[in-house]
C-alpha cells in the first residue's frame, strides 16, 4: 500500500490531489469543495477544512485570515430524506 | 417547509457547560427556554471529564467534570422554565430566524425570539502519511469511548499534542491500563498545566516537545509511528527519527469552534487562531453582529469549561433581558459574572485568550 496523506476522510481526498488542484488554480475552499466534494461528506468539513485552508495558504502565500470560509448550508448534519419529507414515525 | 413552526422565547443550541448555564441563567431571570442537545444526556464534554477542576473558586473548583455535568443538567431538567430536548440536533439556521431541529428521525421547526448558540468545537486533524489507518483517533473520541462507554480501544498509544486534552487523556489511559509510549508536541513547550503534565512524567511517559509525526505505518491497521524533530523554523530534521510500535495514535492538536449555525445566521466571523479558528464577533454581552443571536462556550472561542459556563450565564442573562426579564439583582449578577470571567482569563495562562478576544470583541 502506497503511503497516502488523507485530507478529507469522508470523501477520501489526498493531500496530493488538493495540492494539484491548487496548482491548477483552485484557490478558494468553495472551489475545492465543488471539485472534490471535500466538506460535503458526513462531517461537513469539520475535519478537512482547516487542513485545506493551510494548503491553500502555503501554496498561494495568503494568510489564514484571508482565506474565506466555504458556504455552510443547512443541514449541518446528515439527515434522512424521509425525515425531511415529513415521513411519519413508522417510516423514520 | 413546515406547517408547524413553534414559537419559543429562547432557544439554546447545545447542552454542554455553556448551553446549560445559559439556559439556567435565562430561566432564573424568568424566560422560557428550549435547550436542544444532540446527545442522550446533556453535559457536553463534561460528561467524560473524570478529573477534578481547579483554578476557578467560583465555579466548581475541585469537582470532577462528570459531577458538574450531572449537577447542572439535573438543575436544567428540573427547572419549570426549561424544556430539555435530548438526542436532538439543530440542523439549520434559516434567514427568517427559524431553526430546523431533528430528533429521532423527525424534523420540526422553532422560531425563537432569542437564540444562544453553544455548539462547542470539533477536534482538529493532522496530515501525515497513512493518517487514515484504523487505530488513529481524535483524543477526545478515545476519551469518550473509555470514560463514557467503558470501551478500551487500545493497548499501547502514541499521543500527539501536549496540551491539556492530550496530557489529561494520556493520564486517564494510564489509569485504564493502557501503555502510553510517548507524548509528541510540535511546539517547543508543553501546553498543558504543569499539574497534569507532571503526573504523566512521574508515571514515566516521555514528552517529546519540538517533534511531530513523520509517518504512521501498518498493513491493515496501525502498527506504529515514526516521529522526528522540528528545527526552530518548524522544519523536520532528517536523522532524528524515533520509531514507536503502537496500535493507536491519539490526535489532540486543537479544536475548531463549530460556527456553521452562526455563519448561516449571518453573523460576522473573524479568524482568531488563539481561539481555534473562525469565531463570531460579539460584544461583552455575548451578542453577535446579528441582533438576538448570542454565542457562548467553545463556539465563541476554544477555552476551558469554567469560562464556557460563565459565558453561557452571561449570554443567558442578556438574552432574557432582551425579552424584558430583568430581576432586581441584574446589575450585581452581571458584574459578578464579568468579574469571574475576568479572573479566569487573567495571568499568563489567559494571555492567548486575551489576545484572541481583542480581535473579536466589539462594542
Amino acid at each position: 500500500m502506497a503511503d497516502q496523506i488523507i485530507i478529507c476522510r469522508c470523501e477520501d481526498v489526498t493531500k496530493e490531489e488538493i495540492q494539484k488542484l491548487i496548482a491548477d488554480g483552485a484557490h478558494t475552499l468553495d472551489e475545492i469543495k465543488r471539485l472534490t466534494r471535500c466538506g460535503m461528506g458526513p462531517c461537513q468539513g469539520r475535519t478537512c477544512q482547516p487542513l485545506i485552508a493551510r494548503e491553500v495558504a502555503a501554496a498561494t502565500g495568503q494568510k489564514m485570515a484571508e482565506i474565506k470560509l466555504p458556504t455552510f448550508r443547512p443541514p449541518v448534519i446528515p439527515l434522512k430524506l424521509g425525515a425531511l419529507a415529513g415521513g411519519g414515525e413508522k417510516d423514520a | 417547509m413546515p406547517q408547524n413552526i413553534r414559537f419559543v422565547e429562547i432557544a439554546v443550541a447545545g447542552g454542554g457547560p455553556a448551553g446549560l448555564c445559559a439556559a439556567l441563567e435565562a430561566a432564573a431571570a424568568g424566560a422560557r427556554v428550549v435547550l436542544i442537545d444532540r446527545n442522550e444526556k446533556p453535559g457536553g464534554q463534561l460528561v467524560k471529564q473524570t478529573h477534578r477542576f481547579f483554578g476557578s473558586r467560583a465555579h466548581h473548583a475541585s469537582e470532577r467534570g462528570v459531577n458538574i455535568a450531572r449537577e447542572i443538567a439535573g438543575a436544567a431538567a428540573a427547572h419549570p422554565n426549561i424544556e430539555v430536548m435530548s438526542a436532538a440536533t439543530v440542523f439549520g439556521f434559516y434567514e427568517d430566524g427559524v431553526l430546523g431541529v431533528e430528533q429521532a428521525g423527525r424534523i420540526f421547526y422553532l422560531k425563537p425570539s432569542r437564540v444562544i448558540v453553544a455548539t462547542g468545537a470539533a477536534e482538529k486533524s493532522l496530515a501525515f502519511p497513512n493518517n487514515d489507518l484504523p487505530g488513529i483517533y481524535g483524543a477526545g473520541a478515545v476519551q469518550t469511548m473509555v470514560n463514557v462507554y467503558g470501551v478500551l480501544p487500545c493497548r499501547r498509544v502514541l499521543m500527539v499534542g501536549a496540551g491539556n486534552i492530550g496530557v489529561i487523556v494520556s493520564y486517564q489511559l494510564l489509569q485504564a491500563g493502557v501503555a502510553v509510549a510517548a507524548i509528541v508536541e510540535a511546539a517547543p513547550r508543553i501546553g498543558a498545566y504543569w499539574v497534569h503534565a507532571a503526573k504523566v512524567r512521574r508515571a514515566g511517559v516521555p514528552i517529546y516537545t519540538g517533534h511531530t509525526v513523520k509517518r504512521a505505518y501498518g498493513e491493515r491497521e496501525l502498527a506504529g509511528a515514526i516521529i522526528w524533530q522540528l528545527d526552530e523554523n518548524g522544519q523536520p530534521v532528517p536523522g532524528t527519527e524515533k520509531d514507536f510500535a503502537v496500535d493507536t495514535i491519539c490526535l489532540s492538536v486543537g479544536l475548531s469552534p463549530l460556527v456553521e449555525l452562526l455563519a448561516q445566521a449571518g453573523c460576522r466571523l473573524v479568524y482568531a487562531p488563539q481561539l481555534g479558528g473562525h469565531v463570531p464577533v460579539r460584544n461583552a454581552e455575548l451578542e453577535t453582529s446579528m441582533p438576538g443571536v448570542y454565542v457562548a462556550g467553545d463556539a465563541a472561542g476554544v477555552e476551558e469549561a469554567s469560562a464556557a459556563m460563565v459565558e453561557g450565564a452571561l449570554a443567558g442573562l442578556h438574552a432574557a433581558r432582551g425579552l424584558g426579564y430583568v430581576q432586581p439583582d441584574f446589575e450585581s449578577r452581571r458584574a459578578a459574572l464579568q468579574q469571574q470571567l475576568h479572573s479566569l482569563r487573567s495571568g499568563p495562562a489567559g494571555e492567548k485568550i486575551r489576545a484572541g478576544l481583542a480581535q473579536v470583541l466589539a462594542g
